[in-house]
C-alpha cells in the first residue's frame, strides 16, 4: 500500500534494547555534524599533529628513511619518551578544548529554547539517558582526538621498538588513556552544564572559554595578592596538569606537564586537592544539569 | 471495565503549594476530557502521569501500570502531544518524528517508514522534508500530533491539540482526533479549554478546579439524557391541551412564556408522537431543539461550587 494512503495503526513490531536508545541521539548529532563545514574541517585537521608524531616515530625508527633525509643524528634529537607523549596529548586536548566550545553549546540550549525536553522524555527515555546521549555526542568526537590517535602512536612506536619497550612504558598507556578521560569528561560535562544554563549559543562558548582563562587569571592573582599557591585551585588545566604528570610518571616526575597544562615547579597543589577539586568542580556541573534537564519547568 | 487511567489520592506540591489535593478517580473511557480555568492543574496533572513532576502522596495507575513503581513502562504506552511549541531545532520534520520514534523503541528502519506514514495521515506529507521551524502553527500541531502517534502508542495525550488553530485547521485537527479515537485501538486523554472541543472528542469528563475534581460525568450518558430532552416552540390556541395531552404520556413538562416549553420525554416516545398529538390540537410546533448545552451546564455547575467540589 502506498504510504499515503495509509492510516493510523499501532505498532505491533520488535522494540529495541532500552540501554541501547541513548546511542541514538549521537547517530543523529554526526549527521548534522557531518552537515557543518567549518566543524568537519577542523575535526580532520586535528588529527595532523598525530601524524606528525606517528611520522617522527616511524623516520625515527628507519635508518634508510634517515639517511635520505641526511638527518642521521635526529634520532638523538627527537625521543620517544613521557614528553613525547604528554605533549601530543596536551595538544589534542587544548584542541578537544576548542570541539567542546563549538560543539558543547548546541547541544542541550536548541532543546531547551524550543521545549524539546518534553518530547524527549515523554518516551521511556530517562534524562540520564539524555544527558549520556548528548555527552557521548562530545565523548566520542574527543575520544578520537586525543586517546585513540595517542594509543596508535604508543602503539606504532611499541611495534617498531619491540614489545620489552611496551611492557617498560606501559604507565604512558595508562597515563595518555586514563588522562584523556578525565579532560574529555570534564569539558564534556562543563559544555553541557553551560549549555543547559545559557540558551545562547555563542554566549555559552565564549563563558567555556572564560570558564578556563579567567578563572585561571582569577587563581594567578590571587596566588600574587596573597603570595600562595592555592589560587591555582581556580586553574582547570593545572589541577589537571597535576593529575597527568602523576598518572603518566608517578612518583619518579621528570616533566611539569604538557602545553597548557604545565604545572610551575614549586607551584604545585598535593595531589588530593586537584582530584577534590576536580570532583567537586564535576559534581558542580551534574548538579547543574539536574536543575535543567526536566519534562516540564516547574514555576514555584 | 479496567480504568485507562486511575487517580489514588494523587497529591503533588511545588514547595509550599499544592496544586493537586488528593484526586481520587476511575477513568474508564476511550476519550476523557480534562476541563478546567487556568491553573486547575490540568497540565500538572498529565505531566505527573508522564513522571515529569513526583506526586507528594498517593498514586496513580495507567493501564494498571503505578507512575510511581513502573514509570518507564507508563511511558512506553503513551503519546503526548504538548501544549506549547515544542521541536528540535535544525530537524526536518519527518526526522524529528522518526528520532522521537526511535528513542520510544522502534528500530530505525521501522521508525522512519511509520514517520512518513504518520506525516501523510496529519496532512503533512508534501512538507515532510521541511525544517520544523519553518512550519506554521497549525503545521507544528500537526507535526507534534504525528511524533505522538509514530510510535503507536496505547494511551494518547493530547494537551491543548486546537491552540492557535484557525477554524479550517481545528476542523481538521479535531477531525484527526475523531478518526483515531473511532479506530479504537488506543484511549485518548484530551486537555483542553475549549468546551466544544471536549464536546466532539470525548466520552467522558474530568473537570479539575484549584486542584480538585470539580466533577466528572459521562458525556454519552448525558448525550442520550438530553435526547429526552426537549425544548418547543408552539403557535395556537389550544396549548394547553397539548400539555395535558404530552403529560398523558408521560412527559414532564415546563411551559415558559409565548408558547415555550420544556419537556422530558419517557423512554420508548418518539419525537414524532409529539407531531401527531399537536397535529389532533390544532398546535404548531414551530421550532424543537434538543438539549444541546449539557456539558457547559455541568462546568459552569462545577466552576460555581466555591470549594472546587461538586
Amino acid at each position: 500500500m502506498a504510504v499515503y494512503k495509509k492510516t493510523y495503526r499501532p505498532y505491533e513490531g520488535e522494540l529495541t534494547p532500552g540501554w541501547s536508545r541513548f546511542l541514538v541521539i549521537p547517530r543523529y548529532a554526526f549527521v548534522e555534524f557531518r552537515g557543518k563545514r567549518f566543524l568537519s574541517i577542523f575535526f580532520f585537521l586535528s588529527f595532523i599533529y598525530p601524524l606528525i608524531c606517528a611520522l617522527i616515530i616511524y623516520v625515527q625508527h628507519n635508518a634508510s628513511a634517515l639517511n635520505l633525509l641526511g638527518v642521521q643524528g635526529a634520532r638523538s634529537l627527537i625521543s620517544i619518551n613521557v614528553t613525547f607523549f604528554m605533549s601530543l596529548l596536551g595538544w589534542q586536548s587544548m584542541l578537544a578544548l576548542f570541539l567542546a566550545s563549538f560543539i558543547g553549546p548546541g547541544q542541550v540550549s536548541p532543546d531547551l529554547a524550543n521545549n524539546a525536553l518534553s518530547l524527549y522524555l515523554a518516551r521511556p527515555f530517562s534524562r540520564v539517558e539524555y544527558v549520556l546521549g548528548k555527552m557521548s555526542v562530545l565523548v566520542i568526537l574527543m575520544s578520537l582526538m586525543t586517546w585513540v590517535p595517542g594509543l596508535l602512536c604508543f602503539g606504532l612506536q611499541g611495534y617498531l621498538e619491540g614489545w620489552q619497550w611496551m611492557r617498560d612504558n606501559a604507565r604512558l598507556a595508562g597515563g595518555i588513556f586514563f588522562g584523556a578521560w578525565i579532560w574529555i569528561l570534564l569539558l564534556a560535562l562543563l559544555a553541557l552544564a553551560l549549555s543547559a544554563w545559557v540558551k545562547w549559543k555563542p554566549a555559552a562558548g565564549g563563558l567555556m572559554f572564560g570558564v578556563f582563562f579567567v578563572s585561571a587569571a582569577f587563581g594567578a592573582v590571587i596566588n600574587g595578592v596573597q603570595r600562595t599557591r592555592w589560587g591555582n585551585l581556580f586553574n582547570i588545566s593545572h589541577l589537571v596538569g597535576v593529575v597527568w604528570v602523576q598518572l603518566f610518571e608517578g612518583s619518579n616526575r621528570t616533566t611539569n606537564g604538557a602545553v597548557f597544562f604545565r604545572v610551575v615547579q614549586g607551584e604545585e597543589l598535593p595531589l588530593w586537592t586537584c582530584w577534590a577539586a576536580l570532583g567537586v568542580l564535576s559534581l558542580v556541573c551534574l548538579f547543574m544539569l539536574a536543575r535543567k534537564i526536566r519534562g516540564a519547568e516547574v514555576v514555584r | 471495565m479496567e480504568p485507562v487511567i486511575e487517580l489514588d489520592g494523587l497529591e503533588v506540591r511545588f514547595g509550599p503549594r499544592v496544586i493537586l489535593k488528593k484526586l481520587k478517580a476511575a477513568l474508564t473511557g476511550r476519550s476523557v476530557g480534562l476541563l478546567g480555568p487556568n491553573g486547575a492543574g490540568k497540565s500538572t496533572l498529565i505531566n505527573t502521569l508522564l513522571g515529569f513532576h513526583k506526586p507528594s502522596a498517593g498514586t496513580a495507575r495507567i493501564l494498571g501500570r503505578d507512575i510511581r513503581t513502573h514509570a518507564r513502562e507508563v511511558r512506553s504506552l503513551i503519546g503526548y502531544m504538548p501544549e506549547n511549541d515544542s521541536y528540535i531545532a535544525g530537524m526536518t520534520g519527518v526526522h524529528m518524528v522518526r528520532l522521537m520514534a526511535e528513542l520510544a523503541g522502534l528500530p530505525p528502519e521501522h521508525a522512519l517508514e511509520r514517520a512518513h506514514e504518520a506525516f501523510f495521515y496529519v496532512g503533512l506529507g508534501e512538507v515532510r522534508y521541511r525544517a520544523i521551524g519553518t512550519y506554521s502553527l497549525g503545521m507544528k500541531q500537526a507535526a507534534k500530533l504525528a511524533q505522538a502517534i509514530a510510535h503507536g502508542p496505547k494511551l494518547l495525550f493530547l494537551d491543548e491539540p486546537t491552540n492557535g488553530l484557525d477554524p479550517p485547521a481545528r476542523a481538521r485537527m479535531i477531525q484527526l482526533i475523531q478518526e483515531i479515537r473511532d479506530r479504537g485501538d488506543l484511549h485518548l486523554l484530551l486537555s483542553s479549554h475549549l468546551l466544544r472541543d471536549v464536546e466532539d472528542c470525548c466520552d467522558q469528563v474530568l473537570i479539575l478546579k484549584d486542584g480538585n475534581v470539580a466533577a466528572f460525568c459521562n458525556l454519552e450518558e448525558e448525550r442520550r439524557a438530553n435526547r429526552r430532552f426537549l425544548e418547543l416552540e408552539t403557535r395556537g390556541e389550544h396549548n394547553g391541551d397539548f400539555l395535558t395531552a404530552v403529560q398523558a404520556l408521560g412527559c414532564e413538562t415546563a411551559p415558559g412564556a409565548q408558547g415555550r416549553i420544556k419537556l422530558v420525554m419517557p423512554d420508548g416516545l418518539e419525537v414524532r408522537s409529539l407531531y401527531e398529538i399537536a397535529a389532533g390540537q390544532n398546535v404548531q410546533i414551530r421550532r424543537l431543539n434538543h438539549k444541546r448545552d449539557s456539558l457547559e451546564d455541568i462546568f459552569l455547575k462545577a466552576m460555581e461550587s466555591p470549594d472546587g467540589r461538586l
